[in-house]
């Protein structure tokens, strides 16, 4: 690459001084459905999305509750519209989804030795599944009784 | 070693607090969204189980506790959201430059939304 | 396996093109091919002006990174036979996410800026001596680290990672990375002096969790991994920032 003597240097369209033009490829708006890894991530983060759904229903859960008997049956109603039956199944599989990767991504922060050794991440997110099935009957037993 | 460098550079992100919230929420999510989802607002209303008597519900309502709990489980898991969809929008849509008002978007939703819950949890009869 | 596979490889001479475009060549398939062979066959037969970074071919020196079929790989290490089923091609392009220098070189000054941002060194508040001889260290010290020292520097991370591609500012999984190496180990004390440069929007709070960057790594470093670890302890950093604000190193 010549360097120095500016005088010499031919300035063609491509060029500028001391060396050539990069080629800089754009990213687009719509990387995210280039490939089915990142799709999968972005599905991940939307799942967040299910998340606050369900707590706004769970706030109006409460709000009909506290006004009454007709109101709680009347919300119990609304609960059962096949499209908002539609909407919960569907969040329902994204709010799984979040607790499966979250459980199995969470041990990545927080490595644990024993023996020196590295607890393969595997068995560190198995007691948090223990924990997620027995919260959940618990939830189920004090609910249902 | 730290020659002139101001406190300003060698502050750590005040992003670690956004983190630590975004993280809480997503346990809490993680461990307790599913089962209020299935139970409530799907099993019961669509009689998979043997629905609760409105009673047996209130009682449970009117504990302090459970209260407490469901504040808990409203309020963690917006922050959770808040701080996912706003990284959520700054990859996905490429809006970056429009993170100041992103954040508030985000943020104050959250804020709104736990207040909400703080509101109707203690206004419970 | 088929006797002969289709190489597409992207082409770009700043001199003559405004933007990349694809070549094709028809490579023989030998058993133990693989596509940096097929390269340097090309270069060799076919087609001299086709350029392209390699050394060791023995995925230790991280030059021959590529896109090969969409994936960031390195091509010492891609056999054809992977690909070649009848009728299969393979593409070959520059890695992902960095300007295009010419056909398949990319621009790694960014790149090398962004590690210097690390501090890829051991900080000491205060050396030792060296009548006191060398820094001991052992085995369960450097398990606490090595995974994270087992980098070679092939930006396969960065093709992988989206972050990056968006934003150009973002120090990225291998720096950041190499950052929790040195503050890993016990031999380093400058984890503070880090902290101003990688506890930033820009740095590791810039890091959604992807994990593509741990999963494209030929050498299992981690990055992800790391970078978690590593908010954890800028987490850490904050709180202690609050109890101790003046003279917060640690």
């Amino acid at each position: 690459m010549p360097a120095g003597n500016a005088g010499t240097v031919k300035s063609a369209p491509q060029y500028t001084k001391y060396h050539p033009r990069w080629y800089r490829p754009r990213v687009s708006v719509y990387w995210w459905l280039g490939e089915w890894h990142y799709l999968k991530f972005i599905l991940r983060e939307l799942s967040s999305v299910f998340v606050a759904i369900c707590v706004v229903e769970t706030l109006l859960l409460i709000r009909a509750l506290s006004n009454g008997v007709e109101a709680y049956a009347s919300f119990v109603h609304t609960l059962r519209n096949p499209l908002v039956v539609l909407l919960n199944i569907i969040s329902l599989f994204f709010v799984v989804f979040h607790s499966v990767t979250w459980f199995n991504l969470a041990p990545s922060a927080m490595p644990v030795r024993m023996g020196g050794k590295r607890v393969p991440d595997v068995l560190v997110a198995a007691p948090s599944y223990g924990a997620w099935l027995m919260i959940s009957a618990f939830i189920a037993w004090v609910v249902l009784q | 070693m730290n020659g002139n460098r101001s406190k300003e550079e060698t502050k750590p992100s005040s992003e670690a607090f956004f983190w630590v919230l975004f993280s809480a929420g997503g346990v809490v999510a993680a461990l307790l969204i599913p089962i209020h989802l299935l139970l409530l607002l799907l099993a019961i209303p669509l009689g998979w189980v043997q629905p609760p008597s409105y009673d047996h519900l209130m009682s449970l309502l009117h504990m302090p506790l459970v209260r407490l709990y469901l504040f808990v489980l409203c309020a963690l898991p917006l922050f959770h959201w808040a701080h996912r969809f706003r990284f959520t929008l700054y990859d996905g849509l490429k809006v970056k430059h429009l993170n100041e008002i992103i954040f508030v978007i985000c943020y104050g939703g959250a804020v709104v939304g736990t207040l909400a819950a703080a509101y109707l949890l203690w206004r419970v009869p | 396996m088929a006797e002969k596979i289709t190489i597409e490889v992207a082409r770009y001479s700043p001199e003559r093109d405004t933007e990349p475009h694809f070549q094709s060549y028809q490579v023989p398939v030998h058993k133990e091919w693989v596509v940096l062979d097929a390269l340097n066959y090309i270069k060799d037969t076919q087609d001299g002006t086709l350029t392209y970074r390699w050394s060791c071919r023995m995925g230790i020196c991280g030059s021959c990174g590529m896109m090969v079929n969409g994936e960031p790989k390195l091509t010492c290490a891609t056999f054809l036979s992977t690909y070649s089923n009848v009728g299969a091609k393979i593409r070959v392009e520059p890695l992902r996410y960095f300007p295009i220098v010419r056909d398949l070189v990319t621009e790694l000054g960014d790149f090398l800026a962004k590690l210097k941002k690390a501090k890829p060194w051991l900080i000491r508040k205060q050396e030792m001596p060296l009548s006191q001889g060398e820094y001991l260290q052992k085995p369960e010290q450097l398990d606490q680290y090595k995974q994270f020292s087992m980098c070679i520097n092939c930006t396969l991370c960065y093709a992988a990672c989206p972050v990056v591609g968006l934003d150009p500012v973002f120090i990225g999984p291998a720096a950041l990375a190499l950052a929790q190496r040195y503050n890993l180990d016990s031999r380093d004390e400058g984890a503070a002096e880090r902290t101003a440069q990688l506890a930033h929007p820009d740095g590791v709070w810039g890091c959604t969790f992807v994990g593509e960057c741990t999963r494209v790594c030929p050498k299992h470093v981690d990055p992800a991994g790391a970078i978690q670890q590593y908010k954890l302890a800028s987490v850490v950093a904050w709180l202690k920032s609050f109890v101790m604000p003046r003279g917060h190193e640690s």
